[in-house]
This record gives C-alpha cells, sequence and structure tokens, in this order.
C-alpha cells in the first residue's frame, strides 16, 4: 500500500445535534505529518467539536476520518493512536504528577523501569522533573498543564491533539508557554492539532491556520496568507484588526473605495463589480497635512522628516484625526476623512486628536475580496391579495413587482441590504430576530440578523446595534423585488 | 439604648442561646452518662459496670452481633447503593433529579411508619419476620443515606477526567476502576458512615422486624434504663459509652479517609 500523504483526513464531516443544528457542516481538512495545524474561530463556531471527532469523544454523523489512511470515524478513543491535552488540564486528582504521567504507559502493561524512564524523560521536556511526587492540586495552572502535556506525549502519540490549552493561563504565562508549545513541536516531531479562539495564538504557532465559523471552514492557509489574503470579511475582521469598506473593482489593478480611484495589485474580479476592500491599520501611512495644505513647506522631506512614507504616485486621503489610544508601542488612531469615511490607523507617532492628516496606502497593501452576496435573496411564492410568501411570513408587495407573475408562482425575492428596517422593538416588525454578526464599513454597519427560525438577513445601517440585540425587522413593499426562481 | 446595642449588635450573643441548647442537652447528658458509667448506683467510683459488660457473655456477644448486622447492612447498602447512584449521576440519564426524588422520597415518612409498614407487609405475603427481614428493613431504611452521597460524588466529578482516562487507552472498565471509583470514595466514606452509625445503635427496628426475638445492642441499652429500673442505669451508662466510642471510632477513621480523599479533589 502506498504511504498515505496524509495522516490526518477529515473528509465531509458533519456532525449534528440533537436539536438538528449542525456544529460541524461538511468539513473536510488534510494534516500532514509532522505539521502544526491549529484550528482558529469564535466560540460555539465548531471547533472543539472537530477536535473531538478526530480524539473520538464525538462521532462524526456525516463523513469520515482518516488517520493514516485508516478510517478511524468509528473507533473509541482509547484505540485511538492520538492524545488530547485538555482545555482544564484533567489531571487526576488521586494520582500524583508521576502516577498521571504513567497512567497511559501502566495501561500498556509496560515493564516499570521502561514506564520510569519514558515518564522522567516526558517531564524533563515539559521542565517538571522535580515535580515527580508532587500532588497535582499543588501545582499552578502552568504547571498542571506541563503535566498535562507530558501525559500526553508519553503515549508518542501520532496526534496531538490540544484544546485550547492555554486559555486559562495568565497573559504572560500563555506567552511563554506558546514559545515552548512550538519548541516542543520542533523537537518531538509529532503533529499537533492545536484549537484556539486567540488569532494571535493561531498565527504565532501554526504552520497553517484553519478558520472556522459556524460549522464551515472559511478558509486554510499560512499564517501570512491568511492575514495578508483574508478570503472574505469573516476572516479579515476575525484576523487581527482591519478598515473593511465597500468599493468596486473598476477594472483590472483598479480600485474604487473612498470616492476615489486606487492602484491596486488585484486581478480577475471584472470590470465595475462590486467587492470589498480590506486595508489593514499598520499599512497606512499617515502624515500632518496641515504643513503640506498651509504650502508653508515644499519638499515631502519637511512633512515627513523620519522618510517613512513612500514616495510615489499614490492616491491620497485627507482627514481629521477623531481619536487616539495609545497602546503600548504604537498609537491608534481613528480618522474621518473629508467625504465621511472612518479609518483605524495605527501608527508609532502620534497625531492628536483635531490634526489635519494625510494617508496613503501602497499598491500590495489593498486586498480587494470578492462580496459573498450583493443583496439579500430569500425563496418566496406569491400568495393572493399582493402577498408574498417568504421567511415564513406574508410580505405586501408593490404591484410592479408583482406583475409579471401569478398566484402560486414560485419567485427569488431580492432585499438591498440597506431596504432592511430593524426597529427596537420586535413586536413592530414583521419577524424577530437577533443582531449575530457585525462588520464596519468605514461609514456604515453591516449586521447578520437572525431572525428566530435561523434565517440570516443582511442590513445596511448607521444605526448602532450591539451582538446579540434583539430586533424587529420589517422591509418596505417598495423594496421587494421579485425574480423568476431558477 | 447604647447598651442594648451593644448587647445584641455583637454576633457573640445571638450564639448565647445555641450554646444554652449544646449545654443542656448534649454536654449536661454526656457527662451525666460518663458520670454514671464510673459510679455505683449510691455514687461511689467504679469500673464495675464495664467489668460487668465484659463478663456477660450474652452482652459482648450482642455487642459483636449488633456490629456484624450493621457492617452486613452497609454492605448490602453500598451493594445496592452504588449502581444505583452511577446509573443517576451517568449521561445517558435524562430525569436524575426525578429518580434521586424517588430514591429520597421515603425518607419523607417517619421510619417507624415505615417499618410498621414493612411488618405488615411481610404478614400478608406470610413471609417470617427474623433475621432476613431485619436487615431487609434496614436497607429499606439507610439505602437513600448510602445512594445520596455517592450520587452527588459522582455528579460532581469532571467528565473531562473520564474523557481523559479514555483518551489514554483506557477501557470501560479500567476507566472504571482507576478514575471513577477512587473518585468516588469521598462518597462512599459518607455513606458508609451514614449507615453504619445509626444501624449500630437502632432498637425500634430490630423490636419491630423480629418480634423482639432478636436483641441488639440499642435494646440491651434501652432495657437496662427502661427495665431495669434505677439499678441498671450505671450499667446501661456503661453500655452506652461503649457504643459512642465504637462509633466515635468509626466517623473519625472515616473521617480521616475522607477529609485526605476531599483534599485531592
Amino acid at each position: 500500500m502506498a504511504k498515505p500523504e496524509f495522516i490526518i483526513e477529515v473528509n465531509h464531516v458533519s456532525k449534528q445535534f440533537e436539536d438538528g443544528k449542525f456544529a460541524l457542516n461538511d468539513v473536510s481538512l488534510q494534516v500532514k505529518k509532522g505539521e502544526f495545524v491549529t484550528i482558529l474561530g469564535p466560540s460555539g463556531c465548531g471547533k472543539t467539536t472537530l477536535l473531538r471527532c478526530i480524539a473520538g469523544f464525538q462521532v462524526a454523523s456525516e463523513g469520515d476520518i482518516l488517520l493514516k489512511g485508516e478510517d478511524i470515524t468509528q473507533t473509541p478513543p482509547h484505540k485511538r493512536p492520538v492524545n488530547t491535552v485538555f482545555q482544564k488540564y484533567a489531571l487526576f486528582p488521586h494520582l500524583n504528577v508521576y502516577d498521571n504521567v504513567a497512567f497511559g504507559l501502566k495501561l500498556k502493561k509496560l515493564d516499570s523501569d521502561t514506564i520510569m524512564k519514558r515518564v522522567r524523560q516526558a517531564l524533563k521536556t515539559v521542565g517538571m522533573s522535580d515535580y515527580e511526587f508532587r500532588n497535582v492540586d499543588s501545582l499552578s495552572g502552568g504547571q498542571q498543564q506541563r503535566v498535562a502535556i507530558a501525559r500526553a506525549i508519553v503515549n508518542q502519540p501520532e496526534v496531538l491533539l490540544l484544546d485550547e490549552p492555554l486559555a486559562a493561563l495568565d497573559l504572560k504565562m500563555r506567552k511563554d508557554m506558546q514559545l515552548e508549545l512550538k519548541e516542543m513541536h520542533k523537537k518531538l516531531g509529532i503533529t499537533f492539532i492545536y484549537v484556539t479562539h486567540d488569532q494571535e495564538e493561531a498565527l504565532t504557532l501554526s504552520d497553517r491556520v484553519v478558520v472556522m465559523r459556524e460549522g464551515k471552514i472559511q478558509q486554510i492557509g499560512t499564517p501570512t496568507d491568511i492575514y495578508n489574503e483574508p478570503i472574505n470579511c469573516f476572516v479579515a475582521d476575525f484576523i487581527g484588526e482591519s478598515n473593511i469598506l465597500n468599493g468596486t473593482m473598476i477594472r483590472d489593478r483598479k480600485v474604487a473605495f473612498c470616492d476615489q480611484e486606487f492602484d491596486c495589485i488585484d486581478e480577475g474580479f471584472g470590470d465595475n463589480n462590486p467587492v470589498d476592500v480590506v486595508i489593514r491599520p499598520e499599512d497606512i501611512y499617515i502624515w500632518d497635512a496641515s504643513l503640506e495644505k498651509k504650502g508653508k513647506v515644499e519638499g515631502q522631506e519637511d512633512i515627513d522628516p523620519d522618510d517613512r512614507v513612500p514616495k510615489g504616485n499614490f492616491t491620497k486621503l485627507y482627514g481629521v484625526v477623531d481619536s487616539s489610544i495609545f497602546k503600548g508601542v504604537h498609537y491608534e488612531m481613528t480618522v474621518k476623512t473629508e467625504n465621511g469615511y472612518e479609518f483605524m490607523v495605527q501608527d508609532y507617532h502620534e497625531y492628536a486628536p483635531g490634526t489635519e492628516v494625510g494617508m496613503l496606502v501602497k499598491p500590495e497593501d489593498i486586498q480587494v475580496m470578492q462580496k459573498e452576496r450583493l443583496w439579500n435573496t430569500f425563496e418566496g411564492e406569491v400568495r393572493e391579495g399582493g402577498l408574498v410568501r417568504f421567511l415564513d411570513e406574508d410580505w405586501p408587495v408593490s404591484d410592479r413587482a408583482l406583475e409579471p407573475f401569478s398566484t402560486g408562482d414560485k419567485v427569488e425575492v431580492r432585499v438591498a441590504f440597506e431596504r432592511v428596517t430593524l426597529l427596537d422593538h420586535e413586536d413592530d416588525g414583521v419577524l424577530a430576530g437577533d443582531v449575530h454578526f457585525i462588520l464596519y464599513k468605514g461609514d456604515h454597519y453591516h449586521l447578520t440578523v437572525r431572525t428566530d427560525d435561523g434565517d440570516d438577513i443582511y442590513v445596511d445601517t448607521n444605526d448602532v446595534w450591539d451582538d446579540g440585540d434583539r430586533c424587529g425587522i420589517q422591509i418596505a413593499p417598495s423594496s421587494i423585488r421579485l425574480a423568476k426562481a431558477e | 439604648m447604647k447598651k442594648l446595642h451593644f448587647l445584641f449588635g455583637s454576633r457573640r450573643t445571638w450564639a448565647w442561646p445555641y450554646v444554652l441548647f449544646l449545654v443542656l442537652f448534649v454536654v449536661l447528658p454526656l457527662l451525666l452518662i460518663f458520670v454514671y458509667a464510673f459510679t455505683t448506683p449510691s455514687g461511689e467510683f467504679t469500673i464495675k459496670n464495664f467489668v460487668q459488660f465484659f463478663e456477660t457473655s450474652e452482652a459482648v456477644n450482642t455487642f459483636i452481633y449488633s456490629i456484624a448486622i450493621a457492617l452486613l447492612t452497609t454492605v448490602v447498602c453500598l451493594l445496592l447503593g452504588y449502581p444505583a447512584a452511577y446509573i443517576m449521576a451517568s449521561a445517558e440519564m435524562k430525569t436524575p433529579a426525578v429518580m434521586a426524588m424517588l430514591f429520597i422520597l421515603p425518607m419523607w415518612i417517619n421510619f417507624l411508619l415505615r417499618t410498621l409498614a414493612t411488618v405488615e407487609l411481610f404478614n400478608i405475603f406470610g413471609l417470617p419476620l427474623g433475621e432476613g427481614a431485619l436487615i431487609y428493613g434496614m436497607c429499606y431504611d439507610f439505602l437513600p443515606f448510602m445512594i445520596y452521597p455517592i450520587y452527588n460524588t459522582l455528579q460532581k466529578m469532571d467528565r473531562s477526567l473520564i474523557e481523559a482516562a479514555h483518551d489514554l487507552g483506557a477501557n470501560k472498565k479500567q476507566v472504571f476502576f482507576k478514575v471513577i471509583l477512587p473518585l468516588s470514595k469521598p462518597g462512599i466514606y459518607s455513606g458508609i458512615i451514614m449507615v453504619f452509625m445509626p444501624t449500630v445503635s437502632t432498637f425500634a427496628i430490630s423490636e419491630l422486624l423480629t418480634h423482639n426475638k432478636i436483641t441488639l445492642f440499642g435494646s440491651l441499652i434501652q432495657r437496662a434504663f427502661g427495665e431495669g429500673g434505677l439499678q441498671m442505669w450505671n450499667y446501661g451508662a456503661a453500655l452506652s459509652l461503649i457504643m459512642l466510642i465504637i462509633i466515635g471510632l468509626t466517623s473519625f477513621f472515616g473521617n480521616q479517609d475522607e477529609q485526605e480523599a476531599q483534599s485531592v479533589i
């Protein structure tokens, strides 16, 4: 048999819970031997479920999981050559450090000399040699986690699964442990699959990052790929800070946003197509524009004494600093442009609120993304009396929109994002829902509102809503467009 | 006013009624038992009461028999109670609260009434009263005291420990004997103490369920005080003291183990 290329293969795995919700929805992932792969996502995205399916604590409803080419989908956890490091350590409180680490080896009925040798080696690897006979309760969180790692690696698993192992530690300890984990991974050569909600941790540690959301994989790539080339707004927003704006791809290498045209390096989005534009706050060059504008200085050297701002024919944006926060290494400033867009900018120099500033972005730092959707679409059916049924409700629709259709026709309902009205009182709307995801687009918010039936409605609004807010949903009859269902 | 505030404002003041209660109903009676046990009816110091107990083989046998019955009851309760608690605490159980309730429910009724009902049941089915009935009755009465503490410890147990054991290669049996059982020790100890202590000193249940045919140590004490007249009070006090020491010892050792087990959780 040919040596399988991947040590772990997850093929179209879905996990549905009893209430019908999908924790995993058609997830596929291949992991190479010796790789450090991080599964990253907000809480409830299914990352832990995926790990538990690989560990065997949960059985996938659909799809299969292969280990070295062998199907292990139904194999119970104690027969899988993988070991897990749990978030809350899960050390056995009735055993001391040595016996905890030796637990797996004793079950394998190895002779006590071998066990002692391997336990000592494992404890040495995690730097806990002097703690052999300590009660696990007397250890600090970091020490307990080291023991938990030793307990897992002592079994020499094919794959080590780590379920948010550092989440319970304080920041300083977490940073130290990150470095140590990375070292350990290099030294041991074991494949690591690591689950975390901390994007910085994921970027620091991994060879590859898997970004998940609501049971689906959004993007798989190296940390630099994920950071520099996010595939959609969710990834851009979740990984690092970003300015996300609506834009138009005028043609290859030319994109318009903030009512201006910019050079970029992206191609293949077509001409005059709406796109999302991502600009990282640290990629924006900023300088004091008042000097430049007043014409007191001529050369760029004077406004940019440190020679930081790139020279050349770049499109520039002008605005006024709105707020500035010191973040340790840099200042984080919000700048409001002349035409009403807000940008987050990070720079080592502070420009006080009220300062007129100029900004520019290099073409390679402008990331263009395909829009996931241009409007809301729902499946609908024409009813009598000028109504169309969609989202399990009857909505009045303008006669003009209804004209080509007759009662009983299946139609595709389209509603523009900005034509959906959100109301403070849920009873005032035709439907009620919760604000589920918020994206700031520079001059407005793009909200995902989830109805009680689990349907998503996308809304553009200038009003400020909070995640989890309850609202009523209303759509004016004139805003509902109908198209023939395909 | 100031004085009153000083008097009632202090938390210590509020403890006085309880101190009084404890002195009157716990400390004083204990002292009396102690004094009576070491004196003759006329009030002179003696250890004759204890000598009399150890010289009367019937009394010593009753004592040993009572402990044996109590131990047997405890073991039966443990064997019945642990699986019940385990099933209730297991994740597959959809309504553990209802089950726990059903086990606790009989405790709402006075145990004498339940015992009388048990006697009637035995009569209805024509079963003989005696040792078997006694053990049955005591297990029935004390089973909840075994189930509840074990259920509690099992329920509070971190599920991830079981997963960790599976993950490290333990099959279901190994998980039980290497993780679940050792970790449920505190519950087992409390259960044992809560069943053993009352059963070793019981007398009403044994009298009712055996038609006075079997005498337990509790009955011996009861008879010394109830039927022996004032002359026997000193002997009865000595018996009580012996039983107190035995119970004290078991709970002392039990507590030690329990604390040890508790400290590792």
